[in-house]
């Protein structure tokens, strides 16, 4: 019997098993896909936002902040790439200074710190690159930077870490509400617990459906980007938003963590909350907003297109409470932008409605919450030196574009949550994340994730289920 | 560690130079190759075609490159293999690191850029659709096969007429796939003719010119694509889309010089050939660099990146050897009516050379035409005549001395379309 299962391992339901994981309690994940942060976690903004936008008084705008607030010290617990570059909302005429206004005073009421509001000449003193007609721009100091899936991995890693059950490739079928425990069904098994908290992002409104009527509709929404080259990284130095309108909330660009620059997205609705397909006249939406704010932002700088979907829902706030059907569910849903810069705090909200439902917390003796990686790129001469006379695997380069090493990979491969596909070695280490999106190193990825896994090479995968990259043997061929 | 030269790359570049360096009298040289075996990518090309310019005999790729190697086997340059070089400083101090030797850093008088080139990739020509499993970069795919003896699908488009995508097209076939279309976004191919002739043509794979993939299907793995003609503007025309149920997106879209170590040393590059600028000798401007093959410009065919390569190890060589430096008289050659660009960019006027070629591709299929050297005055200084002209086809002319001497200011070369 566990004490609390979690369903989805996105950013949130990883948020609340790294905080579940200091208190002695038998907590289980289920995941349905073969890897963590899988869904929207690893297609978004990766942005933190500072916490001006949402309405003050609902509990997006309380969680974004006290996110927000968080989000340094966590990252730099779990050794996770943050950088606090603060965001501008720019507008371009009388109008949008009057949002500006707005959003500022609403900013205020949220307890955002540090807002400012800048003249034409201010913003572009600060940013050169912007489109002349920008007239004034709202300053938010704390909004940030940070690594979405890599901050999931590390929470999920260290919730393994200190006793957290993780089960992959277990998507949930089924729900029995027994009374005194919850019996949930997936196609790996059936598991007992004695709460059950449903964090499965866009696909929210399926589960709460598994005991009784809807409790919300789900009404996703796709948004499309475009990565940039490392040359064009450095465009502009803080997170640009457009004000929010009636068309639209418009564009943002901004540096990565990793030294790219994202530009994204637009918003559609979409039927199928997995739809993540870019399309053309998707892509030149954001190309043409983007270029409102940034006229030099060069899109064939692009090295890959993606989207998201984010989990909008009919309710404007997040979705935190016990199921009407099920006392002892509890959904975590709806959580939409700004989901990722709450998540910390999402998961404290959490507990406190578990600790409301009945779950008692005992912290556990001793829980270190912490975790370190090495990344090459960022020693020292010196520090590089003494990491490759250590382990001499530190020494072959294995990812040219992000020079990532032999060393990063295979220390990725034996890692708490073992990743089963190229891919997964691209979210751990970075190898692939660069200009040449992995053609070189990806056949020598694949190369050593089945030395180290003992697997055939065969049955590799670039990512997700039913991504067979290798279809057969050459006659012939060295495999032959 | 002190060398006299340090070449980045063992591929065909980096080996030519160093044979040329050698055989100049230069006997400290190092060549730095990232893989476990020199060749570079000639290594994956098992495909016949090369040497017919340098050996007047037809050789494979690994043919080709062993030719090289053992040459260089009887001399005494030093190799570093699996060695990745992380920066070079404008002081010429190669830093690399290895297994087996560590983080090191060769101290260089003269240091040959020989990194060759990347894929283009799709990110970087934006092509919608879903992420499947299956989409790879030509080389990428012909590692797979021809390196790891895997076949990387059954049901294939290509996109793009590059010569890598045309190889591949007769080497999947050949391995049992089937290859449904290669499709060309613009009205000519990329590809050499001799490439469209024995890939597609002889296997009956249909090219489309003036297509391209407008959106990639499928979940897990690659489903089908559809592939749209595109107008004069290359947008795709609504209404022209066919469907081709795939398994296999083979891109062969372009290649880009690998240099991030010459713009981190703050090497002058060339926006149109994405190498560095160089003279006749392959110097950047950086005294004492050099650069040649792939990392300058993109060729077509290996034997002229060996004659470049070979006259980069030579100037190397004499760089070395404190031969006086050719002085700041310099003439400048720019690309003017349908030219690319042109390789050199500059010629040092007083340097020892007779003859200086120029290397050059067209921007657009041109007809019977003349090449015309021109100056600022417009004084037509040199013309050669071609029956045809193709962006795919690197051209080439070689200019004497003589010649330049007479030009006033810079020159360019120029394309004289003859009237039909």
């Amino acid at each position: 019997m566990f004490d609390v299962t979690i369903i989805g391992c996105g950013v949130i339901g990883a948020s609340l098993a790294y905080k579940l994981s200091r208190y002695d309690l038998n907590v289980l994940i289920l995941e349905r896909e073969n890897d963590v942060a899988m869904g929207t976690t690893k297609a978004n903004s990766a942005i933190v936002h500072a916490g001006y936008d949402p309405a003050a008084g609902t509990l997006m705008a309380k969680l974004n902040v006290d996110g927000s607030a968080q989000m340094e010290a966590l990252c730099q617990t779990l050794d996770v790439a943050y950088k606090r570059i603060g965001s501008l909302v720019l507008a371009f005429n009388d109008q949008e200074q009057q949002t500006l206004h707005q959003l500022c005073r609403n900013g205020i009421a949220n307890h955002v710190p540090g807002l400012q509001l800048l003249s034409g000449e201010e913003v572009k003193a600060l940013e050169p690159n912007l489109a002349d007609n920008v007239c004034a721009a709202l300053l938010a100091p704390t909004a940030a930077i940070v690594d979405p899936w890599g901050l999931c991995l590390a929470e999920a890693e260290v919730s393994v870490r200190n006793g957290v059950e993780l089960r992959l490739n277990s998507g949930v079928t089924g729900i029995d509400d027994l009374g005194d425990h919850i019996l949930v069904h997936t196609v790996s098994g059936s598991y007992q617990t004695r709460y059950l908290v449903n964090c499965s992002g866009t696909h929210g409104h399926e589960i709460s459906a598994m005991v009784g009527p809807a409790e919300w509709q789900a009404t996703p929404s796709r948004g499309e980007y475009y990565l940039l080259d490392k040359t064009s990284g450095s465009l502009v130095q803080h997170v640009i938003f457009q004000c929010p309108s009636d068309v639209g909330k418009g564009v943002l660009l901004s540096p990565t963590v990793h030294g790219n620059l994202i530009v994204g997205p637009n918003a559609e609705p979409v039927e199928d909350m997995d739809n993540c397909a870019t399309t053309l006249a998707g892509l030149d939406e954001v190309a043409a907003s983007s270029r409102k704010s940034v006229p030099a932002v060069d899109l064939r700088q692009s090295i890959r297109n993606f989207s998201g979907v984010r989990a909008v829902t009919s309710e404007s706030d997040f979705i935190i409470r016990p199921s009407a059907h099920a006392p002892h569910l509890l959904h975590v849903c709806g959580i939409k932008s700004p989901g990722l810069s709450a998540a910390p705090a999402i998961a404290d909200y959490a507990i406190d409605q578990l600790q409301t439902i009945g779950l008692e917390l005992r912290e556990k003796p001793s829980w270190d919450g912490s975790r370190k990686q090495i990344r090459f790129r960022g020693l020292s001469q010196a520090e590089k030196a003494a990491v490759i006379a250590r382990d001499p695997q530190y020494g072959r380069v294995i990812c040219r574009c992000e020079t990532i090493t032999e060393g990063e990979i295979v220390a990725a491969i034996h890692s708490p949550i073992p990743p089963c596909s190229i891919d997964g070695i691209k979210r751990r280490a970075g190898a692939g994340m660069g200009r040449c999106q992995g053609g070189f190193c990806g056949p020598r990825v694949l190369e050593i994730l089945a030395r180290e896994m003992h697997k055939d090479s065969m049955d590799i995968l670039q990512d997700g289920r039913g991504t067979q990259l290798l279809l057969g043997r050459t006659k012939g061929g060295a495999n032959a | 560690m002190n060398y006299d030269i340090v070449i980045i790359g063992g591929g065909p570049a980096g080996l030519a130079a160093a044979n040329a360096a050698w055989e100049d009298g230069c006997r400290s040289i190092c060549i730095v190759e990232r893989d476990k075996e020199l060749g570079g990518i000639l290594n994956q090309c098992i495909h016949n075609g090369f040497g017919l310019h340098y050996f007047k005999e037809e050789l494979t790729g690994p043919e080709y490159a062993g030719r090289f190697i053992e040459k260089l086997s009887a001399t005494g340059v030093d190799v570093r293999l699996d060695a990745m070089v992380l920066e070079m400083t404008e002081e010429k101090e190669v830093h690399i690191v290895s297994s087996a030797g560590g983080y090191e850093v060769l101290q260089a008088k003269a240091v040959v850029l020989a990194m060759g080139c990347r894929e283009r990739t799709r990110g970087a020509i934006a092509i919608p659709g879903t992420r499947p499993a299956g989409v790879f970069t030509a080389g990428t795919a012909q590692r797979y096969l021809n390196i790891e003896g895997y076949m990387v699908g059954k049901r294939v488009v290509i996109l793009g007429s590059g010569d890598i995508g045309l190889i591949m097209a007769r080497r999947m076939t050949l391995e049992g796939a089937k290859v449904l279309a290669c499709v060309e976004v613009m009205p000519y191919s990329g590809g050499l003719t001799r490439n469209i002739v024995q890939c597609l043509n002889d296997f009956d794979i249909p090219l489309y010119l003036s297509h391209t993939i407008t959106d990639i299907q499928g979940n897990g793995r690659v489903e089908r694509v559809v592939v749209s003609e595109v107008g004069a503007d290359r947008r795709p025309i609504p209404g022209t889309e066919m469907t081709f149920d795939c398994d296999t997106v083979l891109l062969s879209v372009g290649l880009i010089p690998e240099n991030e170590l010459s713009r981190a040393a703050g090497l002058e590059m060339d926006a149109h050939t994405n190498g560095p600028v160089v003279y006749e000798n392959m110097e950047t401007s950086l005294a004492g660099v050099f650069a040649c093959g792939n990392v300058l410009h993109v060729h077509d065919l290996v034997d002229f990146v060996t004659d470049e390569s070979a006259r980069a190890g030579r100037a190397a060589a004499a760089y070395c050897a404190g031969a006086a430096h050719p002085g700041s008289r310099t003439l400048a050659v720019s690309a003017g009516n349908l030219v690319g660009y042109t390789v050199p960019q500059r010629i040092h006027m007083d340097a020892d050379f007779k003859t200086a070629t120029v290397f050059f591709r067209v921007r657009a299929i041109c007809g019977k035409s003349r090449i015309v050297v021109q100056d600022e005055t417009g004084a037509q200084l040199a013309s050669f005549p071609r029956e045809r002209l193709a962006p795919g086809e690197m051209e080439n002319i070689r200019l004497p001395k003589s010649i330049l001497d007479g030009a006033v200011g810079s020159v360019s070369v120029i394309i004289e379309e003859d009237a039909t």
